[in-house]
């Protein structure tokens, strides 16, 4: 019976197969399979196999490597039977070799020639064999080999041929759009084929194509309906008939290009109404693939320009579709709801029971689909319970992905509708005690953010009072075992800002619960080093305030340890705790202003209030600063004493990067004090040597957000001063956003879009009282429709906002950036300032703003930079008993020293350009938000497919 | 477009496997794993449809169906209709292997292993759906069938592959 329909197999295939069959464990198969690998190697190399064994053994082969062995001993033995004249030893060494290899394997070039030659064949079979094998062994460089076979076969008699040729045609321009490009006019010839095969077939390839390019294609919107209308109407052979459905997967794919075709295109879409129209009437909608076609069909009108009666017959077909026993069905059902929803949200109250109903299905499939359907249909009323659901759930779930996606999302909701503070902070800790390590490090930023800052409005009341209550909830949660190390970072920061703030703790309770902290994790340097910081701005505050400071027991051992410590990140913010310590009040008061953390800070450029210092330097006998271009060569950072030796010793440190031409960079500066005023507070010889490197390489790459990041965060270590960790969790979710910034844009646009056209519905019908309860609180609620005008009023007060904030001039590049990510930030700032939320202050907070607007580095350096240029003064006087007189001048030339290098190395001709075109195109960037609020105000949404233009007319 | 073609049977074996992408057989190895991983732990009755990002990557859907002792897997993404996709799989078994097999089981997928990838390429090319006509896939496996037998006389492939490739 194995050997049915002439496909025969010998007997050891047999007995192979069945032994494998029946291996009792992985062991036994192995050997089994490597027993046989042995068996083939001995036998395939025999000289002179009859062919039909030939066969076998390849086929044993692909067998075998499916199975996970290793087969590529006999990889050559597949590619000679493709060169065999007998189509049957043929077409199974191109069936191996297709499973062999891949596109760019050595022994692809031995196959081409025979492809090349059996493209040719009469033999339509032969010429179908090498057209499969085309389809997966050709890659971009052996294209051009085949190409005019291909474009040859395209013609040919055989329907069968001109498919495939279609399909290799269609394969090659995946691969290599380029290298097609101008035989993509094809695709359409191709199209009026008289064998409605060939045509399904050019469905595919049209719409990718249409996918890409919408308006080359619109022309064929009439054909497309054309073609529709009479596979619907049973104008085709009864051969294509599956399940009394007229060719349903040619209709499946043409209601996709028409869904693409007339999304948001009026004229396009009113000549679809009709036909779909009639498929919706026609359709059967008691076979699996009647529904298919049904649910494209809802698929289609829920993209092209809305038509009141279409969307009532797809309303039906949801409700259907949610009625039914089926899981495939209401799966569907939910997926086409949540499409539908979009354009009228009304549709969701009638099924908001069966929506429940899936939300407690069994099959996780559709859980997530309904969780997905809830998310988009999320609102300030009904915030809560959709997001405690979705907690639930996540809690309930081992895997780590869609973890890590319901917790952004939970995120992303909270930031957006948290009816309170309170709840926001609640929940965020909830997301964080289960799925911490999961989000992303920037929530964890952000929370930060928020709770320093408060929730705007001159409330200081109230947030103190969040502060408070989030300081208690902390105390409370680090008495659970194994806390996410996220979660830690912003406990320990919470702790250290406002732990003593409000006087409820004392600093002996809070230092108490950092060191246990420390110690609980102490294989956790980033827990440890926001630990540290945390004890240093408790026991600042405490100096401040002049009260006495008795450093715990368990806290001087902890210093000990790392004081001692591998890191030179904790070790650093060790001794900066120890030096803190000894200070008088004042200066601590300086260096640790209480509840600064986002003030704002203001870089001095021209460091004037090193004047003084550098004067009194001078007098001692100090050598003037050398202005840059007034030197040749390059400077000895360490010891240069005069010209000469400077010269001589210069050998021995010379990096090429010094020799790039020196631009005249005035805006640039700022990058290079973070280097400098580095080295300030801490004249240690390393430092100045280690931050100059971490700077250099990143800053040639203005646009490489990695690059940036990597530099910011030798900064943040560099720093480690409490005061301005906020500044550097800015600096990094800043790189982070560039990364994300467009799919986070997305999804907040079409849930801000979700938002406001969604309105909450009259009471329902009568049900069990649970699930009525749960489905007034997620679909009931007395929100009222927000007008788009609001929104891009918002939206160009958020801009213009944005615009005041950025003085820092803007280069090319960042021009460039702005409108490929921060474009998309407008509906997320307006969405926080929407009046209902209470988190506004969070969304118009100034850092966020400059997210993505400034680059990245200058956000680093206005932060970073000021807080040390301004207050180094203070330090320089502590140091400056220390500091010998040839220590002075030193210090004098490292700065000068550091600051040129970078100066130079920026590369020189990319800084260049961006500073000469930063004043002339200094604009820009404020007529592209200007005219994204204006895109916004009139409800197209430039990032998605399909723009919910016509929200307002059927809001 | 449709991504990979799995048969496994209940016990997590492959039975036949086909990525319209090529990868690596190790890979392969571990996404039939992980397949068979989530394919078991489905209870019954429930859709036969599952998000399949966390396995192959965004943008990915996975439907199978199961009959007896095997699973039929279609990986795909977003330009594919979840419905379409079941009732390829249905097309596969139902009018193609059963027509080839009468009664098909998991025997005849293992024996008649080239046959089935013969079937799948007329079905599906270069990760398209090329054609559901079941008459003509049928026609189509027949005639390389009455080939095979053609040539069933016995000829010898006149090189040795060691002087081939020293060629």
């Amino acid at each position: 019976m194995g050997s049915q329909g002439g496909f025969y197999q010998s007997k050891e295939f047999l007995d192979l197969v069945k032994s494998i069959g029946e291996a009792r464990s992985k062991a036994e198969e192995d050997r089994i399979v490597l027993n046989e690998i042995e068996t083939l190697k001995r036998r395939i190399s025999e000289p002179d196999i009859p062919k039909r064994k030939m066969k076998e053994y390849i086929i044993r082969l692909v067998y075998i490597e499916m199975l996970g062995h290793d087969a590529s001993f006999g990889y050559i033995h597949a590619v000679k039977m493709t060169h065999d004249d007998s189509l049957l030893v043929k077409r199974t060494g191109y069936l191996a070799v297709t499973l062999f290899l891949n596109e760019d394997h050595d022994l692809i070039i031995l196959i081409v020639n025979t492809i090349q030659k059996d493209l040719k064949s009469d033999n339509y079979l032969v010429v179908c064999a090498a057209l499969n094998a085309v389809c997966k062994l050709i890659n971009e460089e052996t294209i051009p080999a085949v190409l005019p076979q291909v474009m040859e076969l395209l013609a040919h008699p055989k329907e069968a041929v001109r498919k495939k040729a279609i399909m290799a045609l269609h394969r090659f321009y995946q691969k290599s759009p380029s290298s097609v490009s101008h035989l993509v006019s094809n695709f359409r010839k191709r199209l009026c084929d008289n064998d409605p095969g060939v045509m399904g077939a050019t469905l595919c390839p049209l719409f990718e194509l249409i996918a890409r390019d919408v308006n080359s294609y619109k022309d064929l919107v009439i054909s497309f309906v054309s073609i529709l209308k009479q596979v619907a109407e049973r104008r085709l052979s009864k051969a294509y008939d599956y399940h009394q459905m007229p060719a349903p997967f040619i209709q499946i794919k043409l209601l996709k290009i028409l869904a693409l075709l007339g999304s948001g295109d009026k004229q396009a879409s009113e000549n679809m109404y009709t036909v779909v129209g009639d498929i919706f009437r026609k359709c059967d909608s008691s076979s699996n693939i009647g529904n298919a076609v049904l649910y494209e069909c809802i698929c289609c009108v829920s993209s092209i320009y809305p038509n009141p009666k279409l969307l009532e017959s797809a309303a039906d077909v949801i409700s259907r579709f949610l009625k039914s026993d089926s899981h495939n069905l209401k799966y569907m059902g939910i997926d086409a709801l949540g499409r539908l929803i979009k354009i009228s949200p009304e549709i969701a109250e009638q099924h908001q029971l069966a929506v429940i109903d899936c939300l407690e299905d069994p099959d996780d499939t559709l859980k997530r689909k309904t969780f997905e359907l809830l998310y988009k249909m999320t609102k300030s009323t009904n915030v809560e319970v959709i997001v405690d659901r979705m907690i639930d759930y996540m809690i309930s779930i081992n895997d780590n992905h869609y973890k890590t996606e319901i917790a952004s999302r939970c995120v992303e909701l909270a930031e957006q509708f948290a009816p309170s503070n309170q709840w926001f902070i609640q929940t965020m800790n909830r997301v964080f005690e289960h799925a911490g390590d999961l989000v992303n490090i920037k929530v964890a930023h952000n929370l930060m953010r928020l709770i320093a800052e408060g929730f705007g409005e001159d409330d200081d009341n109230a947030d103190t009072k969040l502060r408070s209550s989030a300081v208690e909830s902390y105390l409370r949660i680090l008495g659970e075992p194994k806390l996410p190390s996220v979660f830690l970072q912003v406990i320990c920061w919470v702790l250290g800002e406002y732990g003593t703030a409000d006087g409820m703790f004392s600093a002996s309770d809070i230092t108490g619960k950092l060191c246990d902290v420390a110690e609980a994790y102490s294989n956790d340097e980033t827990v440890k080093a926001y630990a540290t910081t945390a004890l240093m701005k408790i026991y600042a505050f405490e100096i401040a305030a002049r009260r006495k400071v008795d450093m715990l027991p368990e806290c001087q051992s902890l210093m000990e340890e790392l004081l001692a410590s591998h890191s030179t990140d904790l070790q650093q913010r060790a001794y900066e705790l120890q030096a803190v310590i000894g200070l008088d009040a004042h200066a601590v008061a300086c260096i640790m202003p209480s509840d600064a953390s986002c003030e704002d800070i203001e870089v001095d450029r021209d460091l004037s209030f090193l004047n003084d210092y550098i004067q009194e330097a001078i007098e001692k006998g100090a050598q003037p600063y050398i202005p840059e271009s007034e030197r040749s060569g390059m400077l000895n950072i360490s010891n240069f004493r005069n010209q000469d030796h400077h010269e001589a010793s210069s050998h021995g440190l010379r990096f090429e990067a010094y020799e790039l031409p020196k631009p005249a960079v005035q805006s640039r500066i700022p990058q290079t004090l973070i280097a400098s005023t580095e080295i300030v507070p801490v004249p240690e010889p390393m430092y100045p040597r280690e931050s100059y490197q971490t700077t250099m390489p990143s800053i040639p790459s203005d646009a490489g957000s990695a690059e940036l990041k990597l530099r910011l965060e030798g900064v943040q270590k560099k720093w480690g001063r409490s005061t301005y960790t906020p500044a550097t969790s800015t600096s990094n979710s800043t790189s982070q956003k560039t990364v994300n910034g467009t799919s986070q844009g997305d999804g907040a646009s079409t849930v801000s879009s979700m938002r406001e056209t969604y309105d909450s519905r009259k009471p329902q019908v009568e049900v069990s009282h649970e699930k009525q309860k749960l489905a007034a609180s997620l679909f009931g609620g007395s929100s009222k429709t927000e007008k788009s005008p609001a929104t891009g009023h918002k939206a160009a007060k958020a801009s213009s906002h944005v615009v005041e904030k950025s003085h820092v001039p803007k280069s090319s590049l960042e021009v460039a950036s702005e409108k490929a990510t921060p474009a998309q930030q407008p509906p997320d700032l307006l969405d926080l300032g929407e009046p209902t939320a209470t988190s506004t202050a969070l969304q118009l907070d100034p850092f966020k703003q400059l997210e993505g607007l400034l680059d990245a580095t200058e956000v680093a350096s206005a932060v970073n930079g000021a807080p040390a240029a301004s207050r180094s003064p203070d330090i320089m006087a502590l140091y400056a008993d220390t500091a010998a007189g040839i220590h002075n001048k030193n210090d004098a030339d490292l700065l000068s020293g550091l600051s040129n290098p970078s100066v130079t190395n920026m590369p020189g001709t990319t800084a260049m350009p961006q500073v000469t075109q930063s004043s002339s195109k200094g604009p820009n960037p404020k007529d592209s938000l200007e005219k994204d609020a204006l895109v916004r105000q009139m409800g197209v949404n430039p990032s998605s497919q399909n723009p919910n233009l016509f929200k307002d007319l059927l809001g | 477009m449709i991504k990979a073609v799995m048969v496994m049977n209940t016990q997590g074996k492959p039975r036949l496997a086909k990525f319209f992408d090529f990868l690596p057989v190790e890979k392969q190895q571990e996404l039939i794993r992980r397949v068979f991983g989530v394919l078991c732990s489905r209870p019954e009755n429930v859709s036969n449809f599952i998000e399949a990002e966390s396995i192959f990557g965004p943008d990915s859907r996975l439907v199978y169906n199961h009959f007896a002792t095997l699973y039929f897997v279609v990986v795909f993404d977003s330009s594919e209709n979840e419905l379409a996709m079941l009732d390829l799989i249905q097309l596969l078994v139902q009018q193609t292997l059963e027509r080839c097999f009468k009664n098909v089981c998991e025997l005849d997928i293992v024996f008649n292993y080239s046959k089935i990838h013969t079937i799948l390429d007329e079905i599906i090319l270069g990760g398209q759906v090329l054609e559901t006509r079941s008459t003509e896939i049928m026609r189509a496996v027949e005639e390389i069938s009455k080939l095979e037998a053609a040539t069933n006389a016995i000829s010898f492939i006149p090189k040795s592959a060691s002087s081939w490739l020293s060629r």
